[in-house]
């Protein structure tokens, strides 16, 4: 199988990985692991306060998505930089090549 | 000291009126006592000291490793950006910091991970900065050395195998990790450390098993494109430890 082909499907083995709890569980909240664990420091220990609170918070959830989309917008504009600038000079080094053929 | 009721009721307030507060998957802020914050912190410095070291060091011996090494970092802040859904009914995220401590050894990934945990708590009260100490240890130093150690085991007996299971390994001993840390600090009443512990994992290590397997494959896809670049970033990922 083709390079990339294989990266494909292994790709989509993701895909598949990552949805089917979407369709499968059914009822389920899909809230955050951290918000159960704080359930259950409560739940174990019901006199502890938090110390300390977050200096500053998203002022709702769309900020708050925001900023995590800018977070995975600054990883893959890097990513993408990289793979283009090696890319670009694989296709130049051998055009290079065949020049050198040719001549 | 009217100032100060009025700084207490104001805190007091934001807790009562916020329920639906909005925490990371790593420990939140304020989640752990004193002590515990302090000991954390005491023992993920060291590392991430080396690790900046490390990171200079490697610099200055292949100048064209700063454009990989930019590439793990961004592996790092995508992947850890990425809530995803789990067969448990809830969401994580993956770390993203196998594929560095595969490439770049451990210790250049307490840096990365530092700064990660940093814009997740200072931006997005995601972790927290009371809690960095903690969840540096987990993420940046606990992970990185479990995938650093599962690659070396196993990378002459199949290159992409020895990849995947370092990286989901990696993954998943990150959320064990923040199991045990959670669990330490918050001691059960009757059944004690152990007791909570098993409460812990079982949200944390549960819900992270699917997703530190799609961290494994992403990791091997990313890793079979850098490979297959090899000449034209200027590495040797041989070299590379």
């Amino acid at each position: 199988m083709k390079r990339s082909n294989k990266n494909l499907l292994l790709l989509l083995v993701v895909v598949v990985l990552i949805t089917s709890p979407l369709i499968f569980v059914k009822n389920a909240e899909f809230g955050g692991a951290d918000g159960q664990a704080e359930g259950v420091i409560t739940e174990i220990n019901p006199n502890y306060e938090p110390w300390f609170s977050p200096l500053l918070e998203p002022a709702s959830g769309e900020i708050e998505s925001l900023l995590f989309s800018l977070q995975a917008a600054i990883g893959a504009g890097v990513i993408g930089y990289f793979f283009g600038l090696v890319k670009g000079k694989r296709e130049s080094n051998s055009k290079d090549n065949s020049k050198v053929k040719k001549a | 000291m009217k100032k100060r009721i009025y700084l207490v009721m104001s805190l007091l307030s934001v807790f009562l009126l916020a329920p639906n507060y909005v925490f990371g998957m790593h420990i939140m802020e304020g989640f752990l006592p004193l002590p515990w914050v302090i000991f954390w912190f005491v023992v993920s410095a060291p590392f991430v000291i080396l690790g900046v070291r490390t990171i200079s060091k490697t610099f200055r011996e292949n100048s064209n490793q700063k454009l990989l090494f930019a590439l793990v970092t961004a592996f790092v802040f995508i992947l850890s950006a990425l809530k995803m859904p789990s067969v448990t009914g809830s969401t994580s995220h993956p770390t993203g910091t196998g594929l560095g401590a595969i490439l770049f050894g451990p210790l250049p990934m307490a840096v990365s991970g530092l700064v990660v945990l940093v814009f997740q708590a200072l931006l997005l009260a995601h972790g927290g900065i009371t809690t960095l100490g903690a969840n540096v240890f987990s993420m940046a130093i606990a992970g990185p050395f479990v995938a650093y150690f599962v690659y070396r085991i196993f990378k002459k007996t199949n290159l992409k195998v020895a990849v995947f299971l370092a990286a989901a390994l990696g993954d998943f001993f990150t959320y064990v990790i923040t199991s045990i840390q959670l669990s330490l600090a918050h001691p059960d009443a009757v059944t004690g450390v152990m007791g909570s512990m098993v409460k812990f994992l079982s949200i944390f290590a549960v819900t992270q098993i699917p997703l530190a397997i799609a961290e494994g494959i992403l990791t091997v896809i990313i890793y079979d494109l850098i490979m297959n670049y090899q000449k034209e970033g200027g590495y040797q990922l041989e070299k590379i430890k």
